[in-house]
C-alpha cells in the first residue's frame, strides 16, 4: 500500500528551523484572528489547528505533537473570554492522534495529506462541542453540515499551506 | 524502566491531559466574582496578547494607512458635494434639536422632581478594531487602547450607531471588548414603546435577544431598543437595536425571547467608542450645540412672528425672509429643503380634507349658532333601506319618523314647540344589514330632541297609550327599534 512509509526517510521526519517551529503557531494563531475582523466569513478556517496537524504529522513524534497541541490550543483559549483549556484538550488528542499515525503512514502523499486533515478537523470539531456541552456547560450552535463543510475548507487550505509549509524544511 | 519507555508516549498525554482537565473544571466551578479570571489564567491570556497583538496591530496600520492615503489624498470625487450636503443636514440637525430641546428640558425638570439623575455620556475615549477571538463560537474583539488609555474592565463600547459590549478585560495597550451578541454577555435592555425591561444577551446563532420575557402582543418587530441603565455599565437610554422576532424558549415556559437586530453593525466594527466617563451635567460640548440651537431657534422665531405680523397687516404681502411656512421653505446651499422640515415639526398636526364628506364630516356640520332646539339638521337624511327587523322598507316610504314631542308618537307638535317630559328610554342606534342585499345600511337617523328638565305645560291627553308598541303603522317608521335589535 502507497500510504504506508516503508523506507528509512519515511519513517524519520523532516527538521524544521527553530525559528519556524516558533513562529508558526504564534503567525497561525495572530492570521486567524485578524482575518475575521476583514472578511467575518473566513472564521471557518482553523489556521492554528492546520499548523498543529502538520508539524504532529511531520515530525512523527508523540510528545512532540502533544505539546505542540496544548501550547497552539492554550493560545487560542487565551484570546477567547471562555476558560483555558476547551482548545487546549482539543488540540492536544489531535496533536498525539495525528503523530501516533504520522508514524506508521506515509504523509507525504497528498491524498494522505487530505484525508487526514478532512478527518481530523471533524474530529476536532466533535472534541470542542463535546467538551463545550459537557464541561463547560454551554450550548453552542452545531451543525453537522457546517462541521462538513468546515472540514472540507480547511482540508483544501491544508492541501496548498502544507505545501508551502513543506519548503521550510532544513535540507539533510 | 523500559515499560516506562515504552509508555512515555501515552504517559505524557495522559499527564498532560489530567493537567488541562484539572485546570478548566478549577476555572469552572470556583469562578472568582464578576466573571474575573484568576491570577495565572490572567497571567497567561496577558502573554498571548502581548504577542498577537503588536503583529495585529502592524496589519492593521498597514490596512488603515493605505486605505487613509486613498481616501485622504487620492479618491476625492464629489467631496465637495458631499460636504455641501453635510452643512445643510447640520443645520437641519440643529433646528431639529431646537425643536426637540422644549421637550427634553420639560423632561429633565420632571426627572429632577422625581429625583432621578440622567446620565450622559460625558466623556468617551475612540479605538480602532485590531483583532478578533478568531473563532466563531466567540464574540470577542480586541481593541488598540487598554488601561494605560485609562480603560477599565467594565466600560462601555459604543458606536454612533448603537451599542456594541463592554470592555472585559484590560491589558496596557489592549483590551478585550465582550460583544453583547456572546452568549455570556449580558445589558439591561428597555423596549422603547412597551417600556418592557429585560435582560440581553446572544444566542446560540450569535443574535442579541432578550431573555426571559412574557408574551406580549404589543411587541412588534421594528420596535426600537434601548439600553435601561439597570446594569450599572451601559447608561440608560442608548440604542441597541430594533426587534427582529419573538420566539418561544421551550426550556423557560412560558416566557419568550425577544431577537434584536443591533443597530451597530458587529461584523465590521472598524472604530469604536468606549465610554470611560458618565456624568450627571450635559457633556460642555453638547451644551454648546445646544446653545447654538437654541440661539437659532431664537432668531428664527423672531423672523416668523415679524413675519406674522407683516401678514396680518398685508394679507396680500408675502414675507420673502419670512422663514418655514411664511415663504414656503428655505433652500439650503445643498438644495435641501431646510426649515421646511424643521417647520413641519413644530407646526400642528391638522386634519386632512374628506374626500367624500358627509353628515359626520367636521365641515358638515352647521355651527350651533344657526341651530334651533329640536330643528331638523339641513341635509341630515338618513337612506334606511330596512329597519330593525330585517323587512325591506320601500323607497316611496317616508326615510325619517315625523317628530314627536311624546310618548305617545303623535306626530304634529315638534319637541321645540311643546316640551313634554318624556320617559328616557334607553336607545342606541346599531347599523342594520339589509335583508335583501345583505349590506350594511347606515342607521335612521335621530330627530333632536329635547328633555326639558322641568314639567311641561299639560297636553291634551294621546289618543291612544299603545301607539308606541308596534303597529303595522308604526313598525317601519320607529327609529328606535331598529337600534334596540
Amino acid at each position: 500500500m502507497a500510504m504506508l512509509a516503508t523506507t528509512r526517510r519515511e519513517m524519520e521526519g523532516p527538521s524544521y528551523p527553530w525559528f519556524v517551529v516558533l513562529a508558526l503557531p504564534l503567525l497561525a494563531v495572530g492570521v486567524q484572528a485578524y482575518l475575521p475582523l476583514r472578511f467575518p466569513r473566513l472564521d471557518i478556517f482553523n489556521l492554528p489547528l492546520l499548523v498543529v496537524i502538520y508539524f504532529s504529522v511531520a515530525r512523527r513524534s508523540p510528545i512532540s505533537g502533544t505539546l505542540t497541541g496544548v501550547v497552539v490550543g492554550l493560545m487560542q483559549d487565551a484570546l477567547t473570554q471562555r476558560p483555558l483549556g476547551v482548545n487546549g484538550i482539543s488540540e492536544t488528542i489531535i496533536g498525539f492522534l495525528t503523530a501516533s499515525i504520522g508514524l506508521r503512514i506515509d504523509v507525504e502523499n497528498h491524498g494522505t495529506r487530505l484525508l487526514l486533515n478532512f478527518l481530523f478537523t471533524l474530529l476536532y470539531g466533535f472534541l470542542y462541542l463535546l467538551i463545550m456541552r459537557h464541561l463547560v456547560g454551554i450550548e453552542l450552535n452545531w451543525s453537522w453540515w457546517h462541521e462538513l463543510l468546515k472540514a472540507g475548507t480547511n482540508t483544501i487550505l491544508g492541501f496548498f499551506l502544507f505545501a508551502i509549509l513543506d519548503r521550510t524544511q532544513q535540507a539533510e | 524502566m523500559e515499560t516506562l519507555s515504552r509508555y512515555k508516549d501515552i504517559l505524557v498525554l495522559i499527564v498532560v491531559l489530567f493537567a488541562q482537565f484539572i485546570g478548566l473544571a478549577s476555572q469552572i466551578k470556583h469562578p472568582l466574582p464578576n466573571g474575573q479570571d484568576r491570577h495565572n489564567v490572567r497571567l497567561w491570556r496577558y502573554w498571548v496578547v502581548a504577542l498577537v497583538a503588536p503583529p495585529e496591530k502592524a496589519l492593521h496600520g498597514v490596512g488603515s494607512g493605505t486605505r487613509g492615503f486613498w481616501d485622504n489624498y487620492l479618491d476625492l470625487r464629489d467631496t465637495r458635494q458631499e460636504n455641501q450636503r453635510l452643512l445643510a443636514e447640520n443645520n437641519r440637525l440643529h433646528l431639529e434639536q431646537a425643536g426637540l430641546m422644549e421637550d427634553a428640558r420639560q423632561g429633565q425638570r420632571l426627572q429632577s422632581l422625581l429625583s432621578f439623575k440622567e446620565q450622559y455620556v460625558y466623556q468617551t475615549e475612540p479605538a480602532e478594531v485590531i483583532g478578533t477571538a478568531g473563532t466563531d463560537q466567540s464574540r470577542i474583539l480586541y481593541i488598540n487602547k487598554g488601561s494605560k488609555d485609562g480603560l477599565k474592565p467594565d466600560m462601555p463600547v459604543i458606536t454612533p450607531d448603537g451599542v456594541v459590549g463592554r470592555l472585559k478585560d484590560t491589558f496596557p495597550h489592549t483590551s478585550q471588548v465582550l460583544v453583547i451578541n456572546d452568549q455570556t454577555s449580558g445589558a439591561g435592555v428597555l423596549l422603547e414603546s412597551t417600556r418592557l425591561r429585560g435582560v440581553l444577551r446572544g444566542n446560540v446563532f450569535g443574535q442579541p435577544q432578550i431573555i426571559n420575557i412574557l408574551p406580549d402582543e404589543r411587541i412588534k418587530p421594528g420596535e426600537k431598543v434601548v439600553t435601561s441603565g439597570g446594569d450599572q455599565i451601559f447608561p440608560r437610554g442608548l440604542p441597541v437595536g430594533t426587534v427582529d422576532h419573538v420566539s418561544a424558549d421551550p426550556e423557560h415556559e412560558p416566557y419568550v425571547d425577544v431577537v434584536i437586530k443591533p443597530a451597530a453593525n458587529l461584523s465590521h466594527l472598524e472604530e469604536v467608542l468606549v465610554v470611560t466617563e458618565v456624568s450627571d451635567h450635559m457633556p460642555p460640548a453638547a451644551a454648546k450645540d445646544m446653545a447654538k440651537s437654541e440661539a437659532a431657534a431664537a432668531v428664527d422665531a423672531e423672523k416668523q412672528r415679524a413675519s406674522d405680523i407683516l401678514a396680518e397687516k398685508l394679507p396680500g404681502f408675502t414675507d420673502p425672509d419670512a422663514p418655514g411656512e411664511a415663504n414656503g421653505s428655505q433652500t439650503a446651499p445643498g438644495g435641501d429643503n431646510v426649515s421646511s422640515d424643521a417647520a413641519a415639526l413644530l407646526k400642528p398636526i391638522k386634519p386632512l380634507q374628506t374626500l367624500h364628506p358627509d353628515r359626520f364630516s367636521p365641515t358638515a356640520t352647521p355651527p350651533a349658532s344657526s341651530l334651533a332646539p329640536g330643528g331638523r339638521v339641513p341635509g341630515a337624511t338618513y337612506s334606511a333601506g330596512s329597519v330593525g327587523d330585517g323587512t325591506a322598507v320601500p323607497k316611496s316610504r317616508p326615510k325619517t319618523r315625523p317628530a314627536v314631542s311624546d310618548e305617545s308618537g303623535e306626530p304634529g307638535t315638534s319637541a321645540g314647540d311643546a316640551p313634554a317630559p318624556r320617559k328616557a328610554t334607553p336607545h342606541r342606534a346599531a347599523p342594520s344589514s339589509d335583508a335583501t342585499t345583505g349590506n350594511a345600511v347606515e342607521p335612521p337617523s335621530i330627530q333632536p330632541r329635547t328633555i326639558p328638565l322641568r314639567p311641561a305645560p299639560v297636553q291634551p291627553p294621546p289618543s291612544s297609550p299603545q301607539t308606541l308598541l308596534r303597529t303595522p303603522d308604526n313598525d317601519h317608521a320607529n327609529p328606535f327599534e331598529g337600534g334596540l335589535s
